[in-house]
Parts: structure tokens; C-alpha cells; sequence
């Protein structure tokens, strides 16, 4: 279908979440394209509904009223195109309701082909349930058990490269045959399988896989050679897949297909493709959190090369409880300024799990749930990183002179001193009640290095600005950086490690704001700058500590405000607390004092109150 | 706005209900339409395909993949025992052959000429789906499943361990707020449904096990205890499946909470009747919740509108589900209409209870329940 681009001055676009389907309203105002109004409804995939448009017109029946402009027909189809202040030019969706994209992906080897597979179906926005590999330490019959248990909603098969192995390839084919997967949508539904591993094997995959429930898509190799990926074909496939088996299965999803002007994409998809086109189209390198109740999803672009990962069992409702038996109750309570009862906070963690719909009243309870949150982004962060990595497995020609600096492969690319921009979207760090709160949970969590711009998602419309990009890149760009993201400031932080109290860096800044000092190792400052102020700030680092151009050396960077302001953080990196409990509460204590984080709450009533209440 | 929908649990003194009882392939249905059935009636049975073997015959006999297939013994198809000849080479000049047996009993799935790989499948797996809950079979689908109804009593838990069970309901304390311990427990108790008050130790629990009792159900446990009982800490609220002898169902949640009157009381007029009980839980979206259900055949009661949540409205009573007042039941005072700064500072829609004490308080509307009247 060809758009018009030229002549589209109002878009209607929606997210179908597992819970809640939001629609925003996208307006040409004077020439410029801004989102304007938000609405939402309770996604309708479940009986007695059972028809994911219900929810959808609902969503956007809340923007049209709240907009005063017609968006729907009677029917409760879209009412296209704008005409005398109704309808709208462009509709377009994403999707992950039902539990999203499950797949489950197999290579030969655990950290190559299999690591690849991995990479393509998480970068088009899947679920990974699991990952078959001939070196998994499984015996054959546990991995067969395995797949037979899954019920992934269709499999990605790779190995080998482009004449290398058939043999092992095959043999992955013959596991997956017998196992006879049962696929989420009843017995009618035919497993989609893809292919994509060495080409000199897929005559044998073919055979081996000749059933009549499966159908098999072959495509290119996702690695063609040792030291090269090629994920497209793959990741495209994956997507059509999930449009034509997928998506066809969901109640009501074959309507709302129709109802579209561009392709539906799963909604990680379409986050993942708004960060990698602002990455590309600022030459900066971000990464981006969506920390939700089940799962937390990290996507980063570092040199142009994307990589997400979804930590499916890290999150703050429903899987709160595993954020706390993962970190430690001790690793979690390290971020708590006073003391609180472990028995009475086990059992509130569990209560939270079991009643997820929960919110904390109290500031106690806040700031406990802010402690979890900062370790789930933590361990989500700590397993991107071992995820996001230079190919595994290729060999590198080293000089005499490369003895003692070249890395092996398989090094994680993710270098938080290159981070130019990291971006938070989630409830417990989108309403968070004080924008400090949110920032301190980014930089306790990610502990960026050097000088890193922080933002969050405003409303959570980046799935939304996704597909835009997919459709109109100029209108996506231009609501993304006005509207999607609100800045809270820029974090400077000297990577090392010193003693508490000496010199740790000096700075000085000068612009739209003026000021200087001396941070020193353990401090936390805030200097307000507000969101469209500018400055250069020059720091010199004191001997063993980096601020982007090397040991003890000069660096100066620019720098923009925010609703935050800048953080200027002494604290080293990495980030220690110390282990004597009223020692880090005290540390911490100075540190919420001096980033205002609770400076507006009844802390000290709060506190008599949860005392009284206990 | 006067009202907003709040979540309840689901506790009624009599509903008709009905339980789908599904294979997990197709098999043969036992029952027919107007069928009458008890709890343990096996209802539906199938044979699941065995376990899959591979055996990679190739390296054991080591021939080429492409001359595994001439060697078998057994073509695709044919079944085998354990220990007989499975594959046998050539051997030189018909001497030295080596004989491969087989390590399982089954039948020949694949042969694979590519990578030597032989696929055995082991015996069918016998599957049985029990009625679960006694009554008449209203509805059979074919080789699938059927559907069983009967009018009950119905109380839905907040959290469990353990698949489906029954036995017959035995009030083991004298009130809702009693903690449930060892000594309230005895031998005599075993197959039974065993209803606590408050919070149920861990010691109970264990004790429970080792007198044979099918199911304890609870006001709330120590998430300590939790840990102890299944032998590790649970992640996230998916349940159902183990196997430690006992169904756990706890009606309010964590802590030391006590059972709702009304829970407690229903229990008290079924004591001696026959329950089934299942405490798998799901929290996820499609919530499964644990439930005990009692079976109304020859007891007389009249059916009541069922609870499980509905619109918060002045005057109704609710109980307050997070901190910092955990547990506290009271009644809906006012219903502001303007979201609320709260003491974390977040802004929220609230309610005002008025609490069993006389107190009022403020408390976002997200986080209470409905209870009975």
C-alpha cells in the first residue's frame, strides 16, 4: 500500500498491551507533527470479549472525546481519512497482547549459531522460552522432554555456517520432529518453523521436518561465516510469521489487520526500531528500559549494532518476589536509609505478588519498591551485557605489539563511557512521584560513566513511534524528541575507584548556567539547570579516575539540563556501598538528602506511622 | 464518579458451578450426558506417546550415517524390547560383528541416513482425568473431554501449593483468627480437608503431611514457612504442580492474617462434607486462583447471589490489602472524586474506610477488596 506522506496531518496509533490498549493522536501543528491526546481502555482479548478491536475502539473512542474530533464510524471502525475535523489520515498498531511473540530458538552451538538465533528473535520483539543447543549440557531426551513441553508459537532453527557442519544441524531438525511441540492455539494451528542456518543443510532440515503440522519457511543464514551476522532475513520472517500465523490466531486480530494502514509489529519490535533510528539519526549510542510487573526488556544501539534482551522474570508485581531472591533481601535493603523488618517485608513482597494491582501509599513503602526497582534494572543490565556481544568464536589475527591489549571475542559491547543517552519507561519509573527519584534510580541502576544524558518515555509511546518510524520516520522523529521523551538531565560520573573524601574530579561550567567545584570521592551533587539551558562543563579528574578521555585527563563535554538538572557523581564506578549496615545507611542517607529525592513527603510522620502500625 | 469496580475473591454459601474435565490429546471419554459422578470417577483416558530415545547408532557401531539404516534390525515402525538386538554390523567376512542392544523397550520412530541418529519411542504413557468434583455430566465432547455440574459452595483462596485433591472438611481450630499449629492436628484427620483460622505454621504443615491429610486451608502463612515447605523461594506465582503429598490453600495472603468470618463460617456449616480442592494458582494474565469446592448433593440451602468484587459504593465492606494497613477491614465512608497525594507522594484516586475501630483513613482505591457483608 502506497501512503501519502505528503498529505497525512493527523495519525491515530495504538499499543494492544496484554492489560491495557493505549491510543494516542499524532496532529500537524504548525507543521510540525506533536502527539495531543492519550487514551486508553482494558485490552479485549479475553472472553466475554474475546476481540481485540473492542478495545481498541474503546481506547480511541477516550481520545476522540477528549480531542473533540470524531475518530470512529459507527461501526467502531476507524473513520479515515481527516475530514472537516473527524477522522484520521493514517492508522497504525502494535501488539502484545496474548503474551507477545513466544518462540523458542535452537542452534548448534550454544554461543554462536544458537547465540545468534537468540539475537534475531529477540531483536523482532519474541519472548525466548528457551534455547536448544548441541552443547547445552542436556542429554537428547531432556532437550526432546523440553520442547515437548514448550508452546512456543512457532521455532527459529539455525547452525552451521555456509558449509560448515550439516550434520549437527540435522540432528537439531531430528530432536524437534519427534518432540511434536503443541502449539498455544490448538491442535489446528501448523507450527511455524524458519530455518535459517547453513544452506548446504536445508534439503536434509526439509526432510527431516516433512510432517504435516509444521510448516517450514527457509531463509537465509543469520550466520553466514564465524565473524559475520546477518539477522534481517531472519528477524523479517519472524515478523511475517508473526502477522500471518501468529496474529491471525488472536481473537479479533484479523479485523484489526484489516483495519491498519501499515503492517502490525510486536510491540518490543517497535521500540526497539524508534531507538535504533534516533541512534542512527543523532550518531549517538542509548540504551532503553521498559521495567513492567512481569518482565523488564533492555534494548541498546553502541556503534550502530542493536541488541534487547527481555529479563522475563524480573519485574515489580508479579515477579517482585524473584527480583528479591535473585539480588538478596541484604543486596536490595543496601538502598534503604533506615531500618526495616525482613520477616514483615518478605511476607509484603509476597502479598505484592499474589495482589499485583497494588500501590504503595506509604513513603516506606515507596522507597522499598525504588530499592527493588534498582535491582532488577541492575540484574536486566548485568544479563544485557553478557548478552550484547562482539561475535563469539571468531578468530582475531593479533601483532606482537597486540599481545597485551586485544580482547578475545565475545566481549560485551555495551561500554556505559560510551553512552551517550539512556532512557527509562515503566510505571515504578515513569510515575515515579518525583523526577530525582526516577534519575537516581537510572544512574544506581545502569551507573553510566562519563557524561550521559537521561530521559524518560512521558506516556509510554515509543512502541507507538515505532511503527510510525516504519511508516513516516520524519513525523516519528519529530513527536520523539518533542513529545515522547522528557529530559531529566545529564549524569557526570568519574569511572574508578578512590577513598572516601579526596579529590575525585574538579569541574567547571559555563554556558546557560555558571558554576564550579570540587567533587570528591563518595559525593552526590545536583546543580539545577533546567531543561532548555546548555553549558560546557570541564572536568579534570585527580589521578585513577576517567571522565571519557583517559586517567587523570582533562575532558570537556556539553551538556543540557532537564527537569532534573546534572548530576555530578563522585561516587566511582563501579558503584560500591559500604557492607556495614549503618554505614550504608548512612551513605545513603546523604545522598537522598542531597538529590531532594523525598524532600517534599511527610518522611518523619511517615515513618512514626509504620512504626505504630507494625 | 460514586462507584469504581474493585476486585474480590469469589465466596459463595451456594452457585451452580461447572468444571470442564479436558485430556491433554484425544483419547476416550467414559461418561455420557446426565451421567451422575463422584469426585474420583476417571471420566476421560488417553495414552500420551512414550519418551523419545536418540541414539546416535552411527558412533555406537561406527559405520557412516548412510550405512546405519542396512544394519537395523528393526525397521521404522517396529517395536523392540529392552535388550534385544537392536543393529548389527557386517562384520568381516561374516565374523567379528558387533551387536548392538537395545537400552529401552519401544518401537523404531526414525532412521536417520544423514547423522546416523535412530529415534526410539518408549511405551504410551497412561493419562486419566478424574471428575474432580462430584455431579451430573451436562456435557461430552468427543475423544476431548466433558463438562460436570453441580450446585456448591464456592470459596476461592488467594494463594495455594498443590494440584487438585478432595476429602471431607474438618474445622481444626475454634476461630478465624487461631493460628493453625502441629498440635490442632491428629492422626485421625488423615484424607481430610483441614481448615485452619489465621496463619498456618510451619510445623502444621509438615505435621499435616505426615498424617496423610489431603489439604490444609488457612487465613495466611509466613512467607518463611513458604520457603521452607516446597524447599525453595518462590519466584513468581505460577503453582499448581508440585508433588509434596499436600494441597495448600491460603484464603487471605501472607503474614499473620486472619481467615474472613464469613470464609470461616461457610467452612463451619460444611464441616463433614465432601470438598475438592485444587491450589494451583496462576497470577498472570488469565488469573487462576486456588479453590475449595462442596459439592451441594443432599444439602439444602438456598443460592445467594455470588461475591467476587463489584462497585465500591458508600457504606460497602472492604478489606485494605497493602500496607501500612494490611488486613484491616472497614467500610467505605466517601468515595473523593479527586485523586489524592499520598503520603509517598504519588497521586492516586482514593477512598475514605472507616475502619472496624472507628478510625478513618485515606486508602488509594487500588489497593482494597470487597468482602461480604
Amino acid at each position: 500500500m502506497t501512503i501519502d506522506l505528503e498529505n497525512i496531518n493527523v495519525i491515530l496509533a495504538t499499543d494492544c498491551g496484554s492489560t491495557t490498549t493505549k491510543a494516542i493522536l499524532i496532529e500537524k501543528v504548525d507543521g510540525t507533527y506533536r502527539q495531543t491526546y492519550r487514551g486508553e481502555a482494558p485490552t479485549t482479548v479475553e472472553k466475554p470479549f474475546a476481540n481485540v478491536t473492542i478495545g481498541v475502539t474503546n481506547s480511541v473512542t477516550e481520545v476522540a472525546e477528549l480531542a473533540g474530533r470524531s475518530l470512529t464510524n459507527d461501526d467502531g471502525t476507524i473513520l479515515q481519512p481527516a475530514k472537516d475535523g473527524d477522522g484520521c489520515d493514517l492508522y497504525i498498531s502494535t501488539s502484545s497482547a496474548g503474551g507477545g511473540l513466544q518462540m523458542m530458538v535452537a542452534g548448534v552451538i550454544a554461543e554462536m549459531t544458537a547465540a545468534s538465533a537468540k539475537r534475531a528473535a529477540l531483536g523482532a520483539g519474541a519472548i525466548v522460552m528457551d534455547v536448544i543447543s548441541t552443547n547445552d549440557k542436556r542429554r537428547p531426551h531432556e532437550q526432546i522432554q523440553r520442547i515437548r513441553e514448550l508452546r512456543p508459537d512457532m521455532i527459529l532453527i539455525s547452525g552451521g555456517t555456509d558449509g560448515g557442519t550439516t550434520e549437527k544441524v540435522v540432528q537439531l531438525a531430528e530432536l524437534i520432529a519427534p518432540a511434536k511441540p503443541q502449539p498455544r492455539f490448538g491442535s489446528e494451528y501448523e507450527m511455524p518453523i524458519i530455518y535459517a542456518g547453513n544452506k548446504d543443510a536445508s534439503e536434509e532440515v526439509e526432510k527431516s521436518l516433512d510432517e504435516d503440522w509444521i510448516d517450514l519457511a527457509i531463509v537465509e543464514n543469520l550466520r553466514p561465516k564465524l565473524e559475520q551476522e546477518n539477522l534481517g532475513p531472519a528477524r523479517d520472517k519472524i515478523h511475517d510469521v508473526f502477522l500471518e500465523h501468529v496474529m491471525a490466531h488472536a481473537p479479533g486480530y484479523e479485523m484489526l489487520m484489516d483495519w491498519t494502514d501499515a503492517d502490525i509489529m510486536p510491540t518490543p519490535g517497535a521500540v526497539g526500531d524508534i531507538l535504533q533510528t534516533i541512534a542512527k539519526k543523532d550518531g549517538i549510542n542509548v540504551v532503553g528500559v521498559d521495567i513492567g510487573g512481569a518482565t523488564t526488556d533492555v534494548f541498546s544501539v553502541f556503534d550502530e549494532t542493536f541488541n534487547r534482551t527481555v529479563s522475563a522474570n524480573l519485574g515489580m508485581s508479579y515477579s517482585i518476589s524473584n527480583v528479591c531472591a535473585e539480588a538478596t533481601m541484604p543486596n536490595v535493603l543496601r538502598w534503604v536509609h533506615f531500618d526495616m523488618d525482613e520477616r514483615e517485608l518478605r511476607n509484603r513482597v509476597k502479598n505484592k505478588m499474589i495482589r499485583p494491582t497494588t500501590i504503595p501509599q506509604s513513603l516506606e513503602s515507596l522507597i522499598f519498591e525504588q530499592a527493588v526497582a534498582r535491582e532488577a534494572l541492575r540484574l536486566a543490565y548485568k544479563q544485557h551485557k553478557e548478552f550484547a556481544t562482539t561475535l563469539k568464536g571468531v578468530q582475531q589475527q593479533r601483532t606482537v605489539g597486540d599481545t597485551f591489549s586485544q580482547q578475545s571475542s565475545g566481549n560485551t559491547i555495551v561500554d556505559n563511557m560510551k553512552l551517550n543517552l539512556l532512557v527509562a519507561s515503566g510505571g515504578v519509573l515513569s510515575h515515579a512521584p518525583s523526577m530525582n527519584q526516577t534519575a537516581m534510580m537510572l544512574v544506581d541502576a545502569f551507573e553510566p560513566e562519563g557524561c550521559t544524558n537521561l530521559a524518560k518515555d512521558s506516556i509510554f509511546m515509543m512502541p507507538h513511534l515505532g511503527v510510525l518510524s516504519a511508516v513516516h520516520p520524519e513525523a516519528a522523529s519529530q513527536v520523539f524528541e518533542r513529545d515522547c521523551l522528557i529530559y531529566l538531565g545529564t549524569c557526570i560520573a568519574a569511572k574508578g575507584v578512590g577513598k572516601t573524601g579526596k579529590p575525585c574530579f574538579t569541574w567547571s561550567l559555563n554556558g546557560d548556567v555558571t558554576a564550579s567545584g570540587t567533587c570528591n570521592f563518595g559525593d552526590l551533587e545536583r546543580i539545577a539547570m533546567g531543561p532548555e539551558q546548555k553549558a560546557t562543563i570541564t572536568c579534570e579528574p585527580a589521578k585513577g579516575f576517567d571522565l571519557g578521555a583517559g586517567s587523570g585527563k582533562k575532558v570537556s563535554h556539553e551538556v543540557r539540563g532537564g527537569t532534573v538538572g546534572l548530576i555530578i557523581d563522585g561516587r566511582g564506578r563501579p558503584l560500591g556501598l559500604p557492607e556495614d549496615r549503618q554505614e550504608c545507611q548512612q551513605t545513603i542517607s546523604t545522598w537522598v538528602e542531597n538529590m531532594a529525592l523525598y524532600e517534599n513527603q511527610r518522611q518523619d510522620e511517615e515513618m512514626e506511622q509504620a512504626v505504630v502500625t507494625a | 464518579m460514586a462507584h469504581a469496580y474493585t476486585p474480590g475473591l469469589k465466596v459463595t454459601r451456594r452457585m451452580t458451578h461447572q468444571v470442564v474435565r479436558m485430556l491433554p490429546i484425544k483419547g476416550e471419554v467414559n461418561v455420557e450426558v446426565g451421567d451422575t459422578v463422584d469426585a474420583d470417577k476417571i471420566v476421560a483416558a488417553t495414552y500420551m506417546p512414550g519418551d523419545v530415545y536418540p541414539l546416535n547408532m552411527a558412533n555406537l557401531l561406527a559405520v557412516p550415517p548412510k550405512d546405519v539404516a542396512s544394519l537395523m534390525l528393526q525397521k521404522e515402525g517396529e517395536k523392540i524390547e529392552e535388550g534385544e538386538p537392536l543393529a548389527e554390523t557386517a562384520g568381516i567376512f561374516g565374523k567379528f560383528k558387533k551387536i548392538y542392544k537395545s537400552p529401552y523397550s519401544g518401537t523404531v520412530e526414525t532412521i536417520s541416513d544423514v547423522t546416523g541418529q535412530v529415534i526410539l519411542r518408549g511405551p504410551d504413557i497412561p493419562v486419566e482425568v478424574k471428575a474432580y468434583m462430584s455431579g451430573k455430566v451436562i456435557d461430552v465432547n468427543p475423544e476431548v473431554g466433558c463438562t460436570i455440574e453441580n450446585d456448591a459452595a464456592f470459596i476461592q483462596g488467594i494463594f495455594g501449593i498443590g494440584g487438585e485433591t478432595f476429602g471431607t472438611i474438618n474445622i481444626a481450630v475454634d476461630s478465624p483468627d487461631q493460628t493453625l499449629t502441629g498440635a490442632d492436628l491428629s492422626e485421625d484427620m488423615r484424607g481430610c480437608v483441614v481448615v485452619g483460622g489465621a496463619r498456618m505454621t510451619e510445623e502444621s504443615i509438615e505435621t499435616a503431611r505426615k498424617y496423610g491429610i489431603a489439604a490444609i486451608v488457612s487465613g495466611g502463612m509466613d512467607d518463611q514457612d513458604l520457603r521452607d515447605f516446597p524447599g525453595y523461594d518462590l519466584g513468581v506465582a505460577i503453582t499448581g504442580s508440585e508433588k509434596k503429598g499436600i494441597t495448600v490453600v491460603l484464603t487471605e495472603g501472607f503474614g499473620d492474617i486472619a481467615m474472613a468470618t464469613r470464609t470461616f463460617e461457610l467452612f463451619k456449616t460444611f464441616e463433614g462434607h465432601r470438598a475438592s480442592v485444587n491450589g494451583a494458582t496462576q497470577i498472570r494474565a488469565g488469573v487462576m486462583r486456588p479453590e475449595i469446592i462442596i459439592p451441594l448433593d443432599a444439602v439444602s440451602t438456598e443460592a445467594e447471589p455470588e461475591h467476587s468484587g463489584g462497585f465500591l459504593e458508600l457504606g460497602k465492606p472492604l478489606r485494605i490489602i497493602r500496607d501500612p494497613y494490611f488486613g484491616m477491614i472497614g467500610t467505605v465512608k466517601t468515595l473523593p472524586s479527586d485523586p489524592h497525594v499520598l503520603d509517598s507522594g504519588s497521586k492516586a484516586r482514593v477512598l475514605e474506610v472507616e475502619l472496624s475501630t472507628g478510625e478513618a483513613v485515606i486508602v488509594p482505591r487500588a489497593n482494597v477488596e470487597l468482602i461480604e457483608a
